[in-house]
């Protein structure tokens, strides 16, 4: 197996974005990473696109092919990626594997999608068509209604409180207006959410008991890699940063056949598989990107990869550890709270913000000091498909 | 423009009398204050500035809303309409937000317009509910007649209150008409209707002094989202 860089990285900002179609968001990030890279008269061999949604939302299916010759990369092989929200962490992965095998020396990874085409409700309808066709989508579940569930189970076994998920939106919505790529860029206050009786219009309940502000916004976006061969990486003024360790873990399709619903075994094995090949235990990682759809995920698993034991995550959160400058800085982009999430673009978007921070690029609020580490933590359906990736700056 | 005061006797429809609307302060997500108050007749040029360049955006229909809601204050400031008020909401002084509507009788209210100029902080539905809470608990009404133009309006509105279908027809057209009624009100009224009163010295000082507008460009950018990159 070969070591496999990345030497390209682009996003375009997350939002609402009438004006553009999905493909134009997966060919300006392309772009954007392709330019990154400076390939020069280098090929591409291959592009994988990672897109959840676009046969529901846009009535479009087979966007690589689509891609691949809007970006006058004919005759590169391109293959759609979909793995529910970790249909980016899944496509950054076949992009791995073809160049470790040695199959591939240049692989182009995109992930995008555009959520804002439709109403809010019907977006979230598409999103809980990854639930149980039979055992729960026909019940009326959704993503923030198991959130809610799987909350509620947690604040009854480990004692979190509403504090802790407060403080974890608190902290992610004041990255978001440090992240220029970010859909949300507004400061909360703990105030304006949650002790002031006007929080109750301002942050309302939905999905006991969870709120407004515990879940992350319905967004477009696009964001992209450019992954080669670490031995042919030529010399250049930005750092390759290094695939260290990637690892993938699924579960159990319904929640209600896991013997603990609050164990997110599938993140757990995930990370430690990643970990495990890049040779670092948790406390060796220097920042993480991990999938806060909902301010209880972040929690949860900040402590199911390792940083933090089990009960302990919240009360990281509310002392400040995962902070910049903390023990353990945690979504710095604003994570998906902020940043927003594009289902498909959220896996290749969270590796993006690790490589600008292990790159030391980003401006003093957001930059981890001499970061050399990074781990991301893409979450795909209510924790049945996870990948994790660990990410590791390489001098030259 | 000379004006013929015979004449404008005839054309100046009769006003029902409106007690008036008691200023409160509501604390936004963000933490920041907004005074919600009462505007002026002679308040309504100004207002006009921050609503003119929504006519421009497309976007959740604002460029209808702000056109209707443009022409109803003008009508207000001119003297052509009947029993109109219009509220607003000032933080640090701007300009965030518009409602208006009016009295079709002493005892049913026409809703006509909310417009948010600052969005993501749900100022649109705490001004709404200023102006039924005006309707409701300060003018003593039965029922408000509501209609929405966009589907956040929609959501916001009807669904959310929940309000009730009607046959009355609305004066602005549109889509089927819904109303408000006190009981409906009043059961909605501890989740939608906040805000503190009264409103601190020095907060109803600011927003008193003057009323600041944001530039045209921000006005787009915090409603279109347009960032600009």
């Amino acid at each position: 197996m070969r070591d496999v860089a990345i030497i390209g990285a682009g996003m375009i900002p997350f939002g609402r974005r009438d004006e553009d179609t999905l493909m134009d968001m997966l060919a300006y990030a392309s772009l954007k990473a392709l330019d990154d890279a400076g390939l020069g008269d280098q090929s591409v061999d291959a592009v994988y696109v990672g897109n959840m949604g676009a046969g529901m939302f846009q009535h479009q299916s087979a966007i690589a092919s689509s891609l691949v010759d809007r970006l006058s990369l004919l005759p590169a092989a391109a293959d759609t990626v979909e793995n529910g929200p970790a249909s980016g962490g899944s496509a950054v992965k076949n992009g791995l594997l073809a160049i470790a095998s040695g199959y591939y020396d240049t692989v182009l990874v995109v992930g995008g999608e555009k959520m804002r085409e439709v109403t809010g409700w019907r977006a979230t309808d598409v999103v809980a068509t990854m639930t149980h066709p039979q055992a729960e989508y026909p019940y009326g579940i959704t993503l923030p209604g198991m959130a809610g569930m799987f909350t509620r189970l947690y604040m009854e076994k480990y004692g979190v409180t509403r504090e802790m998920l407060v403080a974890v939106a608190l902290k992610n919505q004041e990255m978001g207006t440090h992240n220029p790529f970010a859909h949300v860029e507004m400061a909360l206050s703990k105030d304006g959410i949650m002790d002031n009786s006007a929080a109750v219009v301002n942050n309302p309940v939905i999905a006991d008991p969870l709120h407004l502000y515990d879940a992350c916004p319905v967004s477009d976006g696009a964001a992209a890699i450019v992954i080669t061969a670490l031995d042919r990486v030529k010399k250049s003024a930005k750092p390759p940063v290094l695939i260290a360790g990637f690892g993938q873990a699924t579960d159990t399709h319904t929640l209600q056949e896991r013997d603990d619903p609050t164990d997110l075994k599938a993140v757990t094995l995930a990370a430690q598989k990643a970990l495990e090949m890049a040779k670092l235990k948790p406390g060796d990682i220097h920042l993480a990107e991990l999938h806060d759809a909902f301010t209880i995920l972040e929690i949860a698993e900040s402590e199911h990869v390792g940083f933090f034991k089990k009960g302990e995550g919240g009360k990281a959160a509310l002392a400040g550890k995962t902070r910049l400058g903390g023990q353990i800085p945690i979504n710095l982009s604003g994570g998906l709270k902020a940043r927003g999430h594009p289902v498909g673009a959220t896996g290749v978007a969270q590796v993006v913000d690790i490589v600008f921070q292990l790159r030391h690029e980003l401006p003093k609020e957001r930059q981890v000091k001499n970061a050399q580490t990074g781990l991301t933590v893409n979450f795909g359906g209510f924790g049945n498909n996870v990948t994790a990736f660990v990410l590791r700056r390489v001098e030259q | 423009m000379p004006i013929d005061m015979e004449l404008e006797a005839v054309l100046r429809p009769t006003q029902y009398p409106m007690p008036p609307y008691p200023p409160k302060v509501i604390t936004l997500a963000n933490g920041k204050k907004m005074v919600v108050r009462q505007a002026e007749r002679e308040d309504v040029p100004e207002i006009l500035k921050s609503v003119h360049p929504c006519l421009f955006i497309e976007r959740d229909y604002y460029d209808i809303v702000s056109a209707r809601l443009y022409g109803e204050l003008l009508a207000w400031y001119r003297y052509r309409v009947k029993s109109e008020y219009c509220l607003m909401g000032q933080v640090d002084g701007y300009l965030v937000g518009v409602v208006n509507g009016r009295l079709e009788n002493e005892k049913v209210g026409m809703s006509y317009h909310t417009l948010a100029i600052d969005r993501g902080l749900r100022i649109g539905s705490h001004l709404f509910a200023a102006k039924m809470e005006y309707h409701m608990e300060y003018l003593n009404q039965d029922s408000v007649l509501i209609v929405a133009e966009s589907p956040i309006g929609f959501r916001r509105w009807m669904i959310e209150y929940p309000l009730e279908k009607t046959d009355i027809p609305h004066e602005l057209g549109g889509g089927e008409s819904y109303r408000l009624t006190r009981d409906i009100y009043f059961k909605a009224r501890p989740r939608l209707v906040v805000g503190e009163r009264p409103v601190p010295a020095d907060l109803w000082e600011e927003a008193n002094r003057h009323i600041l507008f944001a530039d045209d460009d921000t006005i787009r950018e915090r409603i279109a989202g347009l960032k600009g990159r």
